[in-house]
């Protein structure tokens, strides 16, 4: 069996896996981080969103053994200090979630969407978050609470953005 | 849902991987490559595929990556879509791709997925391959005995079933640039903005001086098994002075674009059928024309 | 976390546009507070079913029928059984003498047919994906392996897809009873005096097509034992119901059996039943001894979560010249799918009393026939009847407004109960209470723009614009807060509508609140610490809800029909006060007064006229030291009340919507959406707000995404989230919201429920704004899911039916299955295809406003 090195939240883990083990079952099964759900097998939900060295991506949707040597964080790792994300503050700030299923993913996609975008309008937010779905809320207060993540952050840029790793995906081109 | 068991391989090069490509395939065995993994670990995840082994081609650097070479675009198989739609150089030299990388699936699976992978898989739903259909790319694969190329009018040979021979691997996709003039568009139509593409139009169209549509190259998605060339409009095109409609009431780019769906075969799925199919194909040429002369 | 938001943001945003009273600083009720619920849910330390691990644990995985219907001739499950890391494999056989049979607590008439229903098929298969085996194993991926070593040999029977060829003489059976479930009548007035001699009438037939749920938790169960009792955990709305039914139908004592729903991922109605999965992991844990878990896939869930709507719907209005509506006649056809689950019948008869809408009118009839086919069983989804109900009234409003060249909202006001009129005791027996329709439509069409959008569509309508604009409104009320007890039985319904709470002062002044109500995703634990914090003038952070364990909360009637606040809400009230009268008792004994003199305000006793008081905190200490206590008096501060209603509640609404429809493609683009609500007194904007969002999503959904597909064969096409279609964010507008208040006078709180209502208003909104764009060409219906295709045909087949049109186009109208066409106004469902096109269609307008029929094809 492979034997992957992984760091998920700032952990540094050793596993033996199958090859078939999907990263998201890794999380749940193998090392207890149950704050990321699984929602879908076709990697349309989003639930399952995690960012992988820096970026975000579907972790059903994700070998393990894809994933050795890389960095994970899940929504679990978002906290610092015991102080939340900006986008998780904004999220309860705005009334952006209902049973939460979706949560932890839509977290992760918006954060990685102000990566890119850091004042994004509001159809920007909505293209932006088009693999993750929510069946609670109507996506309205998603989109407040992203744009005003995106507010907050900027008067308080980057200090807490997730995944190091920025660097690493320019290395291709 | 759950993967059957495989195993797994993870070449440490390009030439290790032909070796186990075609090992496997000489002993009767069932491989699949692994690039991003963004169509198939759905596939294997509903059981809809039993590969015996996966060989993970995602930890090769050398088949990663843009690059500028004088007359064309190279870029690598396993080059992400963010990777290639963030490129200066696809931006600048093949927008086209860009534009159609930018609707692929969603920013996470964009993350993930590779052009290669989107071009290998030959899913005629997917956005890509009538991309490189329309821009005349050129496949350039591998096997143990060497490197050969192959032009993507080829390459597309059956739904899901890419030219690729026995352990033989694709490299990556050479994209003409075509130089200046040209306006390009993808236009994509689908149900919701994560669902396949019901019919997407990929153009490249060049005006002669005199405003007159010189040249048109037209690929269509989800028109067939493959993606196919709209070559009867393409020719239809040609000359065609793109002004408001005539005082006698004729359009004539409507009436090229109506051509659209000659020669293709239109599936037959839950969210079309072959006539509507046909109609949006038609429609949408004339819009995806219209928005490539600007 | 609980703090009150900064001000402004969102309550100024919600209460911006509503005349309601200011909340005031004191009072939590009306307060946009912050979910206490978030800070697990946004941080990951949720509890979802699928996250429990027990020692010891195995996991459960079934084989499923890849038939819609068959007998099953075999099965062997042997060579699974030896499987690595396989405990167990069973065939239905296997668990014939102790699997029993699923519940169906709602037998609507005296001689439904009920037929056996057991959680794992034995003789039969009679949809897809109904279980035929399981396999224990000790990981899940083990148990998925095993599946495939499984023998089932089956011998296919004819499938059952269509309910109009079900119920002909000669069809195929589901169950050897015949496919007629169920015929249900209920009249009021002289329904042929209304049509006799109408000047009008409209007599439409529509398809509510067959829906998918769609919780974005998938299903889960753990069920484990100690041998002595069980505790099941399930990802259920229904707790206390599911502990009643499972002890009833597995013959486990229900006082060996707890019942616990963790935080539980939305539910929409699809939660609301006793599983085939919940009764057999028990099975399992019975027989194996050990916890076992069950953990649906997406796919799995697609076939096998109860379905929804799925009735053929034909409605006939009778009305005067002027619009008045004389009378509504109803005919349902409802597809019960191949079992009745736990209320099957009876949702389709909570839209019975529905069909009347907001309108007065002389005379109403309505015939519901259930009908069995071979698919999976429906049963609630959000609204539940209601929605369908909404839908055709409100469709054949529009088209009588069309009919007569009225404006549609000026035809509901010409028809709907008038404020002064409440009381109204309508003409399906229900007195609605209370209700302003004038002001929230008068709202709403201001907060929409109604008369510049009205302008915008001449224009387009004038120009033919390729893209035209249509406006849909859509004027409901629902019956919602289920249930007077004494009218669930008076419809045969097998429980009551009560809901109980507990409430207890804590030594230290802090307070818990037990609630037999089971959130998953409402904010329970949030409204309801206001609701507790108001009556008990107690700081709302110190207010604790425990919910979802019958072990904690050990009565409980759940959470469904919008009725959690309008029942569960007021029974802490309830609970609340007669702590209050408690805590009264023992400050006057305390001050040594009368307890009529001592009075209550903002967490103190007072002597009345005097400075001298009591804390509500400081009498919880006194009570639990007890060294000072009245006579008699034991030494708690709690109780318990339990509240049955004495009348549904009526929350209403106007929703107007504005789409853009691509008349060359089909395609549809909701432009705009207004909806305003009237839900009574309202004890938190914020989940209001997002209540109705989400509901407005849900219902939009079904008019233009989403349809639970089958193919000839009865298989289901619609098996994941790729062929499923549920909006993202990147399908949907933002949604305006704004309010009306007119409280409930069936409850203190004055509240009405919302749960639903967005669902119920948005569909009729969305589909009426459609047919509004496309009148011109001569559409009057577009069957949901109202995809781009299906509007594209609804043209072709307008443009088909112009006389002296050239055949021009080529797609075959969409086959409409049901009710004979009606001639004089029906669309004509099943008429033969229009010829081919020989080139892209050319579409005439027919409307009288633009005489000419010259092909518009030049101005695109």
């Amino acid at each position: 069996m492979p034997r992957i090195t992984v760091s998920v939240d700032g952990v540094t883990y050793e596993e033996e896996v199958e090859p078939r083990l999907l990263l998201v079952h890794l999380l749940r099964d193998r090392l207890g981080k149950t704050g990321t759900p699984v929602g879908c097998d076709t990697g349309n939900c989003g639930a399952c969103t995690v960012t992988l060295d820096g970026r975000s991506a579907k972790s059903c949707s994700v070998l393990a053994v894809q994933a050795d040597g890389s960095e994970v964080v899940t929504v679990e790792g978002l906290a610092r200090d015991g102080r939340w994300h900006p986008m998780q503050e904004a999220f309860h700030a705005e009334h952006a979630l209902q049973c939460g299923y979706c949560t932890p993913g839509m977290l992760m996609a918006a954060i990685d969407l102000l990566r890119d975008d850091p004042d994004p309008s509001e159809e920007a937010v909505r293209r932006g978050l088009e693999g993750n779905l929510c069946r609670c809320t109507g996506y309205t207060n998603i989109v407040r609470a992203v744009r005003r993540a995106a507010a907050e952050m900027s008067r308080a840029p980057h200090e807490r953005m997730p995944g190091a790793a920025e660097d690493r995906e320019a290395a291709a081109s | 849902m759950i993967p059957a068991p495989f195993d797994y391989v993870r070449p440490a090069s390009v030439e290790d991987a032909c070796r186990v490509l075609a090992d496997a395939e000489a002993a009767g065995d069932e491989v699949k490559v692994l690039a991003g993994g963004q169509s198939l670990l759905p596939l294997l995840r509903l059981r809809l595929a039993y590969p015996s082994a996966l060989v993970d081609l995602g930890r090769l650097p050398e088949l990663r990556g843009v690059a500028d070479r004088g007359d064309h675009v190279y870029i690598g198989a396993l080059t992400t879509h963010d990777e290639v739609m963030r490129s200066g150089v696809v931006r600048e030299h093949v927008p086209l791709v860009a534009l159609a990388t930018a609707t692929v699936a969603d920013p996470a699976v964009r993350h993930r997925g590779t052009f290669g992978g989107s071009m290998a898989h030959a899913d005629p739903a997917g956005d890509l391959p009538a991309v490189a259909l329309a821009l005349d790319c050129v496949f350039v694969v591998r096997s143990s005995d060497g490197e050969r190329e192959i032009p993507a009018a080829e390459f597309f040979v059956d739904y899901l079933e890419p030219a690729l021979g026995p352990g033989e691997v694709l490299l990556g996709v050479r994209v003409p640039k075509l130089g200046s003039g040209w306006g390009f568009h993808y236009e994509k139509f689908h149900r919701t903005a994560q669902a396949w593409a019901t019919v997407g139009v990929a153009v490249a169209v060049r005006r002669g001086d005199g405003g007159a549509i010189e040249e048109a190259r037209i690929g269509l998605t989800n028109m067939g098994p493959t993606p196919v060339r709209a070559r009867v409009a393409e020719a239809a095109l040609r000359g065609v002075a793109p002004s408001p409609a005539g005082s006698n009431g004729s359009d004539p780019l409507r009436e090229a674009c109506a051509q659209a769906d000659a020669g293709t075969s239109p599936p037959a799925d839950l969210h079309a059928r072959p006539d509507y199919r046909r109609h949006l194909a038609r429609v949408l040429t004339r819009r995806a024309v219209g928005a490539a002369l600007g | 976390m609980t703090e009150e938001l900064d001000a402004g943001l969102v309550a100024g945003r919600i209460a911006e546009s509503d005349q309601m009273s200011e909340p005031s600083a004191e009072r939590e009720m009306g307060r946009a507070r912050r979910r206490k619920e978030d800070a697990r849910l946004v941080t990951g330390r949720t509890m979802w079913t699928d996250n429990i691990q027990l020692p010891g644990m195995l996991y459960v995985a079934f084989l499923r029928s890849p038939m819609a219907h068959a007998r099953i001739t075999g099965v062997n499950v042997s060579a699974a059984r030896s499987r690595p890391g396989v405990v167990a494999a069973y065939s239905g056989r296997d668990l014939a003498g102790e699997q029993g049979s699923l519940p169906c607590a709602w037998p609507v008439t005296e001689d439904i047919v009920i037929p056996d229903h057991p959680p794992m098929a034995v003789d039969e298969v009679r949809y897809p994906g109904e279980a035929v085996a399981c396999v224990v194993a000790t990981d899940r991926y083990r148990a998925a392996d095993a599946l495939e070593a499984i023998a089932v040999d089956y011998e296919p029977l004819d499938p059952v897809l269509d309910m109009t060829e079900a119920l002909a003489e000669g069809a195929p059976k589901v169950h050897e009873a015949g496919n007629r479930a169920f015929t249900w009548k209920f009249a009021g007035g002289d329904i042929d005096a209304a049509f006799r001699d109408a000047p009008v009438v409209i007599d439409r037939t529509y398809v509510q097509q067959r829906l998918i749920p769609t919780a974005m938790e998938p299903r889960a169960v753990v069920a484990t034992t100690d041998g002595d009792g069980f505790t099941l955990y399930s990802a259920t709305q229904i707790p206390h119901v599911l502990r009643v039914m499972l002890a009833m139908t597995t013959g486990i004592p229900e006082h060996k059996l707890r019942v616990v729903a963790p935080d539980v991922g939305g539910g929409f109605g699809s939660k609301l039943q006793v599983t085939a999965e919940e009764v057999l992991a028990l099975l399992l844990a019975r027989r194996l001894g050990r916890p076992v878990k069950w953990t649906e896939s997406r796919s799995e869930g697609n076939l096998t979560v109860h379905h929804g709507r799925d009735q053929l719907q034909r409605i006939a209005v009778a009305a005067d010249r002027d619009g008045r509506i004389r009378g509504v006649r109803v005919e349902l056809l409802a597809d019960m799918g191949a079992y009745l689950m736990l209320v099957t019948p009876g949702v389709p008869l909570l839209g019975a009393f529905m069909y009347n809408g907001i309108y007065k009118m002389d005379a109403y009839d309505f015939t519901c026939t259930g009908v069995f086919t071979t698919k999976m069983p429906t049963d609630a989804y959000r609204g539940a009847g209601r929605p369908e109900a909404t839908f055709a009234i409100e469709r054949a409003v529009d088209e009588l407004a069309h009919e007569l060249g009225i404006d549609p909202v000026e035809v509901r006001r010409r028809n709907w109960i008038t404020r002064e009129e409440f009381p109204y005791t309508t003409i399906a027996g229900l007195t609605y209470d209370s209700g302003d329709y004038e002001a929230a439509t008068e709202k709403a069409l201001a907060m929409f723009g109604y008369d510049e959008l009205r302008a915008e569509q001449a224009d387009r309508r004038e120009r033919r614009d390729p893209v035209q604009l249509g406006i849909g409104v859509s004027t409901y009320t629902e019956m919602c807060g289920l249930a007077p007890s004494r009218v669930l039985g008076s419809l045969s319904y097998g429980a009551g509508g009560w809901e109980h709470a507990a409430v207890r002062l804590l030594p230290t002044g802090k307070v818990e609140v037990v609630t037999g109500t089971s959130p998953h995703g409402q904010g329970h634990e949030t409204a309801w610490s206001q609701i507790a914090a108001d009556a008990l003038g107690v700081p709302f952070e110190d207010v604790s809800v425990l919910h979802g364990d019958t072990s904690v909360a050990h009565r409980g009637m759940d959470t469904y029909g919008s009725r959690s606040l309008v029942v569960g809400g007021v029974a802490v009230l309830a609970a609340c006060e007669k702590v209050k009268e408690r805590a009264r008792e023992l400050a006057a004994h305390l001050m040594e007064a009368s307890a009529d003199d001592v009075e209550f305000d903002g967490g103190r006793f007072r002597v009345r006229g005097t400075d001298e008081g009591r804390t509500i905190q400081e009498l919880a200490l006194a009570a639990f030291a007890a060294h000072d206590l009245p006579g008699g008096f034991e030494p708690r501060l709690d109780a318990e009340a339990t509240f049955d209603p004495d009348n549904f509640s009526f929350p209403h609404g106007t929703h107007l919507c504005a789409v853009e429809v691509d008349t060359e493609t089909g395609r549809c683009a909701i432009r705009s959406y207004v909806a305003v609500d009237d839900v009574g007194s309202v004890v938190n904007p914020l989940i209001v707000e997002g209540q109705v969002h989400g509901g407005i999503a849900q219902g939009v959904g079904q008019a233009l995404f989403e349809e639970a597909v089958h193919d000839a064969d009865g298989n289901l096409v619609t098996t994941t989230m790729a062929d499923y279609l549920i909006p993202s964010a990147a399908d949907l507008p933002e949604f305006t919201t704004g309010r009306t208040e007119t409280p409930a006078t069936s409850n203190p709180l004055g509240v009405k429920g919302v749960g639903e209502a967005g669902t119920i208003a948005s569909t009729p909104a969305v589909v009426n704004a459609i047919t509004d764009a496309l009148r011109p060409y001569g559409v009057r219906d577009v069957r949901m899911p109202c995809t781009p295709e299906r509007i594209w045909r609804a043209l072709a087949e307008a443009e088909a039916a112009v006389p002296g049109q050239a055949p021009a186009t080529g797609p075959a109208p969409a086959a409409v299955p049901g009710f004979a066409p009606v001639p004089t106004h029906g669309s004509t469902p099943g008429a033969a295809p229009p010829p081919a096109p020989a080139s892209e269609p050319i579409r005439g307008f027919v409307a009288p406003a633009t005489s000419e029929s010259a092909p518009e094809g030049g101005a695109r």
